[in-house]
């Protein structure tokens, strides 16, 4: 019984939930049982957000246990960093190059990391890391990093790009059909943006 | 990676365990669905809302939501509500004695335990309820037994003539599976039926219906032996035996697929003696229940052996992962240890939830941070998080609407020690109405001397802007009664002068009407009237920036707490005296910021000036 587990992180508002929502469709679309949860009672509050995707033929426990997660996407550098112990020894990771610094970090109490994707490559992982927010912007709307983030995904699942794509579309543009371009296109930057980039060699 | 696909593509729903109640308690023909919102239940009503087919409605607390459930199957409606764990406890009146007149109508509610508080004061079991009420219990353990079970407990209310009660968690909540819906059901109320002797429960009409109530739990007890949702999972691996509900059934499931696995889904009143029959094939029995140890105990006190609570943890959601190691211990086997090595969790710094962006709430906590010798009495909601970084400023969370009355015994409580403080309560408007007037009520009748800041942002704001009596919308959003805060705290009996309405951006008035009202030694109400920055109805203005040049470094407007303002860098500065200033200056994000202004007023080199906006306005912790 193989399943595959994803694991999405960032921070409340960034999307997190529509997009895992978004690759549950997909898998639903080829017919495996699939089951999303995430934690989130205060998302809406800057605070975390970690959404977990398992599917295959028969899903018992929502839950992704650590060290168990096929692919980790992060919608924002610390997070992917946090929650890099998520993923199996040797996983991939697709990050999000941008950064949100929250208050604790503003006032003096913590540091943010110098360089989260860098500490990520030092643990042995692949790492595929690019800024989704400048891609979006690239289009004119920052609120297409969402779709940037899944086209990045599209060729690490264990099913055709495609599929996603056709989920993201028919999300997107059932809502706003003159989106529908726009998305296409933040989908295929994401997708060329991991392509370009083989992820540097583990230094550590 | 690479799953195998499956040979059939069946077509199904995708929904949360939340989103599936809504859907059975619809199909089941519901006519009346009442609820306050609540973290993690509050779907479930907004949900149901969306159906033309039946009455909701959001109500002020969960006692009033139940009575108007009742009320609904009094006449013979089949009824509904939600409410998360805590909800129960304010509901709890009305529930004790509806046990005893019974039902008509089906009559089921949805409790919510939030295993694991990700938003929520603290820990407890619901299964509680059943066990206290004398009702039958459903635990569900994926999206399909929670449409299920929701179906399941209608026919189970009126077969016995009583409320039954679903109970979910975080995690059957917010999990999304698939779900095969039946078939929709009509249902007509049969009419209200004048009875004295059940419906009203005066002591000569109660005490032949307790009788019946334990008649009728005897009752249960023999269906729940009967029920398809209690059900035995054969396994081959006869060393341990496994006993479980709800989310936990998924997690035993997953890590011991060889085990044999009786599964509690109508978990009250508990199938005793078919769990002994289970109990006397296997050598061990482990009962595997997330939080209370309640049907460990039942089994230990009907003699049947079994451990539970002693090897796993009481707090917090159970998972493979702390399973693992416990059934490890029992089998007087080595704890396993993963296939490969697991990598070590990172530090990285904590992200606690804060205030938005321009929330209106930001401007009461730089002031009340500013003043000295207060004792803050908080409450529950997005003004709880005044009590972080970089405020500090509330000092005590308790329950819905305990901020007048625990401010109330202060006031009166007070000794030497705390003569010179002067107690402000902090409550925002729906948890006023939810249960905090009645503190207010009690504080003007008392003579107490408190000062209390009522935050009107016109939205129930830590569950997602829902509506409430104070919004003038319905939960449809279509317009309402809107209660006027001002008139109703003069009729609680706050002096007309001691009430005061005003802006929470404009900081010298608030300074100035917060350091007046707590110097009289008589109750003052100050009223806030601006908008939650996350519902429709909040409209941002022109943004800002740093002029970088200007800046000095001073860091007032961090004090402000605005998540948009961020530091450039920092810098140690030696005055002429040799006192040591830390500098931090500053940049706003411009694409975050809506043009609130709060930082502005404490900018003395005047630095922060509007920006034209480069991109849209994008807020950054938008509704999700």
């Amino acid at each position: 019984m193989t399943i595959t587990n994803i694991a999405v992180c960032g921070i409340g508002g960034q999307g997190v939930m529509t997009a895992t929502e978004i690759l549950a469709e997909a898998a639903l679309s080829l017919g495996f049982d699939v089951k999303k949860t995430e934690v989130a009672g205060m998302s809406q509050r800057g605070g975390v957000v970690t959404s977990h995707l398992r599917f295959g033929p028969q899903v018992l426990s929502p839950q992704i246990m650590p060290g168990e997660a096929d692919l980790l996407v992060g919608f924002e550098a610390a997070e992917a960093l946090r929650w890099a112990h998520m993923l199996k020894p040797g996983g991939i990771a697709l990050v999000n190059q941008g950064r949100f610094v929250p208050p604790v970090v503003t006032i003096g109490l913590y540091d943010y990391p110098e360089d989260p994707i860098g500490e990520m490559r030092k643990l042995g992982l692949a790492v595929f890391d690019f800024d989704a927010s400048a891609l979006a912007l690239q289009l004119g709307n920052i609120r297409l990093g969402n779709t940037v983030m899944l086209g990045a995904m599209s060729d690490r699942l264990p099913f055709p790009a495609d599929v996603l794509r056709n989920a993201v579309l028919a999300r997107f543009g059932a809502r706003k059909p003159e989106l529908l371009e726009l998305n296409r296109q933040a989908f295929e930057l994401g997708r060329a943006a991991v392509a370009q980039r083989a992820p540097a060699p583990a230094t550590a | 990676m690479g799953a195998a696909l499956p040979e059939t593509a069946p077509s199904r729903l995708f929904l949360s365990g939340n989103e599936a109640v809504a859907l059975a308690v619809r199909d089941a023909g519901c006519r009346v669905a009442a609820a306050y919102p609540g973290t993690p239940a509050t779907e479930i009503l907004e949900e149901l809302s969306r159906f033309p087919d039946l009455y909701t409605e959001w109500s002020v607390n969960e006692k009033v939501s139940l009575e108007v459930a009742l009320g609904a199957s009094m006449v013979g409606a089949r009824a509904f509500c939600a409410m998360k764990h805590v909800g129960l406890n304010v509901a709890a009146d009305a529930l004790m004695t509806m046990t005893v007149t019974g039902t008509e109508g089906g009559l089921v509610i949805a409790v919510a335990d939030d295993v694991g508080m990700s938003s929520s004061q603290n820990e407890q079991d619901s299964r509680f309820w059943a066990r206290f009420a004398h009702l039958p219990l459903f635990e569900p353990a994926d999206a399909q037994e929670s449409y299920d079970m929701a179906r399941e407990a209608f026919a189970v209310s009126e077969r016995f003539r009583c409320p039954a009660i679903v109970r979910l968690t975080t995690r059957i909540c917010h999990v999304k599976g698939r779900v095969v819906a039946g078939e929709r059901e009509a249902h007509e109320p049969a009419g209200f039926v004048k009875d004295p002797q059940r419906w009203v429960m005066v002591p000569g009409h109660a005490k032949p219906r307790v009788a019946l109530m334990y008649e009728r739990e005897e009752a249960l007890r023999a269906a729940s032996a009967q029920s398809p949702f209690n059900l035995l999972v054969e396994g081959s691996d006869r060393r341990i035996g496994f006993v479980t509900s709800g989310p936990a059934y998924m997690h035993v499931r997953e890590t011991f697929p060889d085990a044999p696995v009786f599964k509690l889904g109508q978990s009250y009143p508990l199938p005793l003696e078919r769990l002994r029959e289970f109990a006397a094939g296997v050598d061990q029995l482990l009962v595997v229940e997330e939080t209370e140890p309640l049907v460990e105990s039942e089994l230990r006190a009907g003699g049947i052996a079994c451990t539970g609570k002693d090897v796993l943890p009481r707090v917090g959601e159970l998972s493979p992962d702390r399973l693992r190691p416990a059934v490890a211990r029992l089998r007087g086997e080595e704890i396993p240890v993963t296939a490969q090595p697991r990598l070590v969790p990172q530090q990285v710094f904590p992200r606690p939830p804060t205030m938005c962006v321009a929330c209106p709430h930001l401007g009461i906590y730089y002031t009340l941070a500013q003043l000295r010798n207060l004792t803050i009495s908080g409450d529950i909601g997005c003004y709880t998080l005044g009590a972080g970084h970089p405020w500090n400023a509330l000092d005590t969370c308790i329950s819905m609407g305990a901020s007048m009355g625990v401010a109330l015994g202060m006031d009166k409580g007070r000794g030497q020690a705390d003569a010179k403080k002067a107690v402000i309560a902090v409550i925002g408007d729906s948890t006023f109405m939810h249960m905090g007037m009645q503190g207010l009520l009690d504080i003007t009748w008392n003579r107490g001397n408190v000062t209390v800041l009522l935050l009107d942002n016109r939205a129930v704001g830590m569950t997602g802007g829902q509506d409430n009596p104070g919004t003038g919308r319905d939960i449809h959003g279509e317009s309402a009664q809107r209660v006027d805060f001002a008139k109703l705290c003069e009729a609680l009996g706050v002096k007309k002068e001691r009430i005061h309405t005003l802006d929470p951006y404009e900081l010298p008035t608030l300074f100035k009407t917060l350091r007046e009202e707590i110097k009289i030694p008589e109750p003052s109400v100050i009223i806030t009237d601006r908008p939650c920055v996350l519902i429709d109805h909040y409209k941002p203005t022109q943004p800002y920036k740093v002029i970088a040049d200007k800046c000095t470094g001073c860091a007032n407007c961090i004090d402000v707490g605005c998540p948009a303002i961020h530091v450039t860098r920092r810098e140690t500065q030696v005055k002429p005296s040799g006192k040591e200033v830390e500098l931090a200056f500053v940049r706003i994000e411009t694409s975050a910021c809506t043009g609130c202004g709060l930082c502005v007023q404490p900018c003395a080199p005047e630095a922060i000036v509007h920006a034209l906006p480069e991109h849209p306005v994008k807020f950054l912790h938008a509704k999700v």
